[in-house]
C-alpha cells in the first residue's frame, strides 16, 4: 500500500488503538446495510427460490450459453479487426508524410471522440438504405472496430514513445530508413510493451459488444433480456449477467497485469493513454 | 423550427447527464479513494471491491438493472436519472482510480519531508501532497469526463431523449440520411477536444516546478 506509506506514517498505541475502533465500527456499520439489503429483498420476494434456482436450469444456461458464444465470437473478430487496425493508425500517426500523419490523426480524433451507439445506428438505420446490409453481427462488429481501433493506435503509440530514445537514435545511425527503423528496431520492441495493454483493451471491447443490445444482435446482454420476457426474473438474470461480465473483466486484468511483470519487468514503462495508466 | 427545439434539448438533456455524471463520479470516485487509502482495512477492501466491480461492469448492464431490475424493488426512478446515476457508479470507480494514482505519483520522500518539518496531516495534504498530485489527476479526470458525454449517448438505449436517442429517431422518421448522424458526431468530437483542451490548459496553469 505505497498510498498509505506516502500519506501516514508507522501508527503508534494511540493511533493503533483508534484504527481498531474504526475497524468494528465499520464492520459493524457494513453488516447492518448488508442485512438490511437481504431484508429488503427478502421483503420484495426477490429471494424466494424459484427465482435464483432457475441457473440450475440446463436449458436456461443453453440459452444464455449461445448468448456466451455470440459475445466470444463478436469480441473475438472485433479484436482481430481492431489490432491491425490500431497498429496501421499508430505508424500512420508517426509517419514522416505529412498527409498521412495529417489523415491518421484526423481518424483516430474523430473516432476516440464519437459514440460506439452512434455507430451502431448508423450501420443499423442509415447504411442499409445505401446498399450496405450486411448481417446484424456485422452491424454490431464494424462500429466496435472502428471505434476501439482509434483507442488501440494510441495504445500502440503509447507504446512506441515509451521506448528509449536511444533505439531510434542508434537505428537512424545505421543507415536505416524511416521504414526499416519502424519495422525491424521500434515496432517489434513496442508490440512486446503493449501486449499486456492490448488484454486490457480486450476487456473494454468485451464491454462494447453489450452494444449488440441496441442492434438486436443475440449477444450475452440481448439473450439475457431475451430470457426475462419469458421468466419475469428481472433482477436475479440480469445480476448473474453482471456477474458474469465483472469476473471475466476482472481476471482478463488480472491477467494483463501479470503478464505486465512477466514481459517487461517490475520497472516497466507506463502505457498511458489520456494520461490513464492502461495496464 | 420545432427540429431545431428538439435538438436543443437532446443536446441539453446530452451535457446535463455529462455534467451531473462527473460530478457524482468525483464525489463517489472521492469517497471510495478516501476509503482506499484510509488507514481501516474493512474500507480499504469495500472501496477494492467498488472500484473493480465497476470498471469491469459493462455500462448497458448496470443500465438494465437500473431500469428493469430496481422496479421489482419497488424503487421506480425516472430513466434520466436511471442514466445519470448508472454514469455516477461507473464514472466513481474511474475518478477513484485517477485520484488514487494522482497521490501515488507523488514521491513518498516528499511526504515524509513535509511530516518531518513538523506539518499536520491535514497541512502536509494541503501544501504538499495535493499540489503536486493535482497536476498529474487532471489528465486522467479529463478523460473521466470525455468518457461520461460518451457514456450519456447510451441513455438512448433507454429512450432519455438525449442527443444520439434524437439523431436516431431523427433518421428514422425523415429521410435525413448520415447527414443528421454526421452533424452528431460532429457535436461530440467539439466538445471532447474542448474537454481536452481546457484540460491541458488548466494542467498547465497549475504544474508546479519539480
Amino acid at each position: 500500500m505505497s498510498v498509505n506509506n506516502i500519506l501516514f506514517d508507522e501508527p503508534g498505541p494511540k493511533a493503533r488503538r483508534r484504527i481498531l475502533i474504526g475497524t468494528i465500527t465499520t464492520l459493524i456499520v457494513f453488516l447492518a446495510i448488508l442485512i438490511l439489503l437481504l431484508l429488503e429483498f427478502a421483503k420484495k420476494g426477490q429471494l424466494e427460490p424459484e427465482r435464483w434456482l432457475q441457473f440450475t436450469d440446463f436449458y436456461v444456461w443453453k440459452f444464455l450459453g449461445e448468448g456466451i458464444w455470440h459475445t466470444v465470437k463478436a469480441a473475438t473478430v472485433a479484436m482481430l479487426g481492431v489490432i491491425p487496425a490500431g497498429a496501421i493508425l499508430a505508424m500512420g500517426r508517426i509517419s514522416e508524410r505529412r498527409i498521412i500523419r495529417w489523415l491518421a490523426t484526423a481518424y483516430i480524433e474523430a473516432f476516440r471522440s464519437t459514440p460506439m451507439l452512434l455507430l451502431v445506428y448508423i450501420f443499423v438505420g442509415v447504411l442499409p438504405s445505401f446498399g450496405f446490409n450486411p448481417e446484424v453481427f456485422w452491424k454490431l462488429v464494424i462500429p466496435i472496430i472502428l471505434g476501439a481501433s482509434a483507442i488501440m493506435a494510441e495504445v500502440f503509440r503509447a507504446g512506441i514513445l515509451a521506448l528509449p530514445k536511444g533505439q531510434s537514435e542508434a537505428a537512424s545511425a545505421l543507415g536505416l530508413s524511416h521504414g526499416q527503423k519502424m519495422r525491424l528496431v521500434i515496432f517489434p520492441q513496442a508490440l512486446k510493451l503493449v501486449i499486456p495493454a492490448l488484454i486490457t483493451q480486450m476487456v473494454s471491447v468485451l464491454k462494447d459488444t453489450t452494444l449488440g443490445y441496441a442492434a438486436s444482435y443475440p449477444e450475452l446482454l440481448k439473450s439475457a433480456a431475451n430470457l426475462t420476457t419469458y421468466t419475469g426474473y428481472l433482477i436475479q438474470t440480469y445480476l448473474v449477467i453482471a456477474l458474469l461480465y465483472v469476473a471475466t473483466n476482472f481476471a482478463l486484468s488480472k491477467f494483463a497485469h501479470w503478464l505486465e511483470e512477466k514481459l517487461n519487468g517490475p520497472n516497466h514503462p507506463q502505457i498511458k493513454v489520456g494520461g490513464k495508466v492502461v495496464v | 423550427m420545432n427540429n431545431l427545439a428538439v435538438f436543443g434539448f437532446a443536446i441539453a438533456t446530452t451535457l446535463a447527464l455529462t455534467g451531473i455524471g462527473f460530478l457524482g463520479s468525483m464525489v463517489i470516485g472521492g469517497l471510495i479513494a478516501v476509503f482506499r487509502v484510509s488507514p481501516i482495512k474493512p474500507l480499504q477492501i469495500f472501496g477494492g471491491i467498488y472500484v473493480e466491480i465497476f470498471r469491469n461492469m459493462p455500462m448497458l448492464c448496470l443500465l438494465m438493472i437500473m431500469v428493469f431490475g430496481l422496479p421489482d424493488m419497488g424503487i421506480t426512478l425516472p430513466l434520466f436519472w436511471c442514466a445519470a446515476i448508472t454514469m455516477m457508479l461507473l464514472g466513481g470507480s474511474f475518478a477513484a482510480e485517477a485520484l488514487r494514482s494522482g497521490i501515488n505519483s507523488v514521491s513518498v520522500g516528499n511526504a515524509e519531508a513535509a511530516r518531518a518539518i513538523g506539518l499536520s496531516f491535514s497541512q502536509s495534504l494541503r501544501y504538499v501532497i495535493l499540489p503536486q498530485a493535482a497536476t498529474a489527476m487532471v489528465q486522467p479526470l479529463v478523460t473521466v469526463l470525455i468518457g461520461q458525454l460518451m457514456g450519456s449517448s447510451l441513455a438512448a438505449t433507454i429512450s432519455v431523449h438525449e442527443l444520439t436517442y434524437e439523431t436516431q429517431l431523427y433518421n428514422l422518421n425523415n429521410a435525413g440520411g448520415l447527414t443528421i448522424f454526421a452533424i452528431a458526431s460532429v457535436f461530440y468530437i467539439t466538445v471532447s477536444l474542448s474537454f481536452g483542451w481546457l484540460g491541458a490548459r488548466l494542467e498547465n496553469k497549475i504544474r508546479m516546478a519539480r
